[in-house]
C-alpha cells in the first residue's frame, strides 16, 4: 500500500484480519497519540492549579464514564445508576485505608474489585431483561445503593461522611494537585489503554454483537447472560476506580455527591462523546467538566447586571446539562466523536467533497 | 400491634394510591400511543402546579379562572414539547428516547427551581379543610377531594378510550400504527394528543397535590415513584397503573408502618417500593397486566 504509510486511503483497504484489527490505523496515528501522551506528562510544569484540577477531573470522571460506555455503548445495555457505583468506590477505599490500613496503593484498585462484585450483582437482572425494562431494574439500584450510602454508618460514615488519605508510596506523598495529576495520568492511560486492546479481542467483538443483534449474537455461540453481566461487572470496576482516585483527591467523601443527577451526567458524557467509541469518551468528559465552568464563567460576566444570577448558578448548571443533552441528541445524536471524523474528513477530501 | 395506625395508613396509602394511579396513567398513555418512556412525568405535575401557584399568587387570578387556563396552558405545552424534542426523536435507538425525556426533565426541574425557589409554597386557601369522620378514622375532606378527582379522572379516562372518535383512534394507533394509518388515522396528530392529555391530567394531579401538601420541587420525585407502579400494572395497561398505583401506595404506607413498628430501618417509607420493582422484574417483568413481547428473528 503505497499511501498506507502516512494516512488511510479513501475506502476499505485493507487485506488481512491483523491490519483490521490494529489500534492506530497508521503508524502516523500511533507517534501523534504517543507524542501526545508525552505532552500530557509535561502539563504540570506549565498548567496552572486550576488547569490541573480540571484536567484531574477529567480524568478521574473519564475512567468511569468509559465504564459506562463500554455497557451502554458497547454491549447496549442501558445503565442508569453508575454513580452510585463511583460512590461505591470512593467509599470503598476510604473504608479499606481507614479500617483495616489498607495503603492507599493498594486500596484503589481493591475498592475497584469490591465495585466489581457490586456491579456484577446489580448485574444480574441483565441476563433476564434488558432495555427499557433494565433502565428502570438500574434506577431503582441507583435508588437503594443511595438509602444503602445514608443508612451504612461503618462504611460510609453516615451523614457525615468519610476522610480519606493521601496516596503514599515509600514515603512520598501525592498531596498536591502536581504530583496527583501523575497518579491520575498513569491510571487514564493504562485503563483506556487496557479497554482499547478488549474491544479488540474476541470478547470485545462478543459485546458488540448483544449489541447489534443479540439473536443472532446467540446463535453464533456467544453466552448472552456472561457477556451482559460481564459488561456490568467491568463497568462498576472501571466507576469503582474512578471513584476512589476521586476520593483521595478530594480527602472527604461524602453521601450527597452521588444522586442521580451524577448518573445523568455520565449518561450525558458517552452520549455527547459518541456511543461506542473510546476517545469519544474522553472529548465528552472534557465537554461535561468544562460546561458548568463556562456557565461559571458566563454568569459572573452578567453578575454586575443581574447580581441575583449568582445564587442560582447551581440551577443554571443543571439547565445547561439537561439543555447540552437535549440538543445534542437532536442535532448530532452520533457525538463529538462522529463530529470530529467528518471534521478530518472534510479536509481530507478538500476541495473534493464529493 | 397498633391496628387503628394501620387502618389510618392503609387509607393514606390508598389516597396516595389513587393518586399514583392517575400520574401512571399519564405515563402509560404516551409510552402506549408513542412508545416513548416519559421521563419527565414528574416535571409535568411540576410545571403545572407552579403555573397554578403563579397565577393565583401573582395575578390573583380567582381559582374558576386561573386553573382552567392553567390546563390550557398545559395543553400548549405538551404539544409544543412533542412537536419540538420528540418528533425529531421517532425512530431513533430506545437510548436517545430515554435520554432525551431525562435531559427534559433535569432542564424543567431546574428551571423551575429557578424561577420558584427551593422552599415549598402553599397555595392560597381554596376548599376549607376540615376532618371528616369515615369509619372512625378522621381523613382530612382535602384528602377526600384529591381522591375524588382522580376517580373522576378515572373514569374520564375510561369514557374516552371507549366512546370518543379521539379516543377509538388513540387505541387503533396503540396496537399498530401502519394500520391504523392506512384507515385515515393521522399518527402526527394522535402523538399530540397523547402529549397534551398526559400534560393536562399530570398537571391536574400537581395542582391537587400541591394544594395538599403545598408546591414545591417534591413534586417531581411523583415521576420516579410512577416507575415501580407501571412495573408492577405492566407498561402498557392503564388498568394496570390503577391497580399498581393502589398497590403501590399501601405497600408504602405498610411499609412505613412495619418500620416504625418492628424494624427501625428508617427511610424504609421511600425505598420499598424499588425493592419491589426489582422483585417484580425478576419474576414477571411484563407486570400484571402488560402485554409480553414476543420476538421472531
Amino acid at each position: 500500500m503505497s499511501l498506507g504509510s502516512s494516512m488511510r486511503p479513501c475506502g476499505d483497504y485493507r487485506t488481512t484480519y491483523a491490519s483490521d484489527m490494529t489500534i492506530f490505523a497508521t503508524p502516523v496515528t500511533r507517534y501523534i497519540t504517543l507524542a501526545f501522551i508525552a505532552l500530557l506528562f509535561l502539563v504540570p510544569f506549565v498548567g496552572s492549579p486550576y488547569v490541573l484540577n480540571l484536567m484531574i477531573q477529567i480524568g478521574y470522571y473519564g475512567i468511569a464514564a468509559l465504564g459506562l460506555n463500554l455497557v451502554v455503548g458497547f454491549t447496549g445495555q442501558i445503565s442508569l445508576g453508575h454513580s452510585a457505583f463511583f460512590g461505591f468506590g470512593a467509599f470503598a477505599s476510604a473504608w479499606l485505608s481507614n479500617s483495616f490500613g489498607v495503603p492507599v496503593f493498594f486500596a484503589i484498585p481493591l475498592a475497584g474489585v469490591l465495585t466489581m462484585l457490586v456491579g456484577l450483582l446489580v448485574g444480574i437482572p441483565a441476563g433476564r431483561i434488558k432495555g427499557l425494562y433494565l433502565a428502570i431494574a438500574t434506577l431503582a439500584s441507583q435508588f437503594i445503593l443511595e438509602d444503602f450510602f445514608a443508612r451504612a454508618g461503618w462504611f460510609t460514615g453516615g451523614s457525615a461522611g468519610a476522610m480519606t488519605e493521601y496516596l503514599t508510596i515509600f514515603g512520598f506523598s501525592f498531596d498536591t494537585d502536581q504530583s496527583y495529576y501523575y497518579v491520575v495520568l498513569i491510571y487514564v492511560v493504562l485503563i483506556f489503554t487496557f479497554t482499547s486492546n478488549l474491544i479488540r479481542s474476541r470478547d470485545g467483538r462478543a459485546l458488540v454483537a448483544v449489541r447489534d443483534h443479540y439473536l443472532s449474537a446467540e446463535i453464533m455461540g456467544i453466552n448472552l447472560t456472561w457477556y451482559r453481566v460481564m459488561s456490568f461487572g467491568l463497568s462498576a470496576l472501571y466507576a469503582g476506580i474512578g471513584g476512589a482516585l476521586f476520593g483521595h483527591y478530594l480527602g472527604f467523601v461524602s453521601a450527597e455527591g452521588f444522586t442521580i443527577i451524577l448518573s445523568i451526567q455520565f449518561l450525558a458524557m458517552i452520549i455527547i462523546g459518541g456511543l461506542g467509541s473510546i476517545y469519544g469518551t474522553i472529548l465528552g468528559t472534557i465537554f461535561m467538566v468544562l460546561l458548568p465552568e463556562l456557565m461559571e464563567w458566563s454568569v459572573n460576566l452578567f453578575s454586575g447586571s443581574y447580581p441575583d444570577l449568582v445564587q442560582s448558578l447551581a440551577y443554571i448548571k443543571e439547565m445547561a446539562i439537561g439543555l447540552a443533552i437535549i440538543l445534542f441528541l437532536i442535532f448530532e445524536p452520533e457525538g463529538l466523536a462522529h463530529r470530529w471524523q467528518r471534521i478530518k474528513a472534510y479536509w481530507k477530501l478538500y476541495p473534493f467533497s464529493y | 400491634m397498633n391496628t387503628e395506625l394501620l387502618m389510618q395508613l392503609v387509607v393514606n396509602g390508598l389516597i396516595v394510591g389513587t393518586l399514583y394511579g392517575v400520574v401512571a396513567m399519564c405515563f402509560v398513555l404516551i409510552y402506549k400511543s408513542t412508545r416513548v418512556v416519559n421521563f419527565a412525568q414528574g416535571e409535568f405535575l411540576l410545571i403545572g402546579a407552579w403555573t397554578c401557584w403563579w397565577l393565583l399568587m401573582k395575578f390573583e387570578l380567582p381559582f374558576w379562572f386561573g386553573f382552567p387556563l392553567t390546563l390550557a396552558f398545559m395543553v400548549v405545552f405538551g404539544i409544543a414539547l412533542q412537536v419540538i424534542v420528540l418528533r425529531p426523536m421517532i425512530g431513533e435507538p430506545i437510548i436517545s428516547v430515554i435520554m432525551v425525556t431525562i435531559g427534559l426533565s433535569i432542564f424543567f426541574q431546574a428551571l423551575m427551581g429557578l424561577l420558584f425557589g427551593h422552599e415549598t409554597k402553599s397555595f392560597p386557601q381554596v376548599f376549607e379543610t376540615t376532618s371528616v369522620n369515615i369509619l372512625g378514622m378522621q381523613v382530612q375532606s382535602a384528602y377526600i377531594l384529591s381522591m375524588v378527582i382522580s376517580v373522576l379522572v378515572m373514569v374520564a379516562f375510561y369514557y374516552f378510550f371507549k366512546y370518543s372518535r379521539t379516543g377509538l383512534a388513540m387505541r387503533a394507533t396503540a396496537f399498530d400504527q401502519q394500520v391504523a394509518q392506512s384507515l385515515g388515522i393521522s399518527v402526527k396528530h394522535v402523538f399530540a394528543a397523547a402529549w397534551a392529555i398526559s400534560a393536562v391530567v399530570s398537571a391536574l394531579a400537581g395542582i391537587v397535590i400541591g394544594m395538599v401538601n403545598g408546591v414545591s420541587s417534591a413534586l417531581s420525585f411523583f415521576g420516579i415513584k410512577v416507575f415501580p407502579v407501571v412495573i408492577l400494572g405492566g407498561l402498557d395497561s392503564i388498568v394496570g397503573s390503577v391497580i399498581g398505583g393502589l398497590i403501590i401506595g399501601v405497600l408504602e404506607n405498610v411499609a412505613e408502618f412495619a418500620d416504625s413498628q418492628w424494624l427501625h430501618i428508617g427511610n424504609l417509607y421511600v425505598i420499598a417500593p424499588f425493592y419491589a420493582l426489582i422483585i417484580i422484574l425478576m419474576i414477571k417483568p411484563y407486570g400484571l397486566f402488560g402485554t409480553k413481547d414476543i420476538e421472531r428473528i
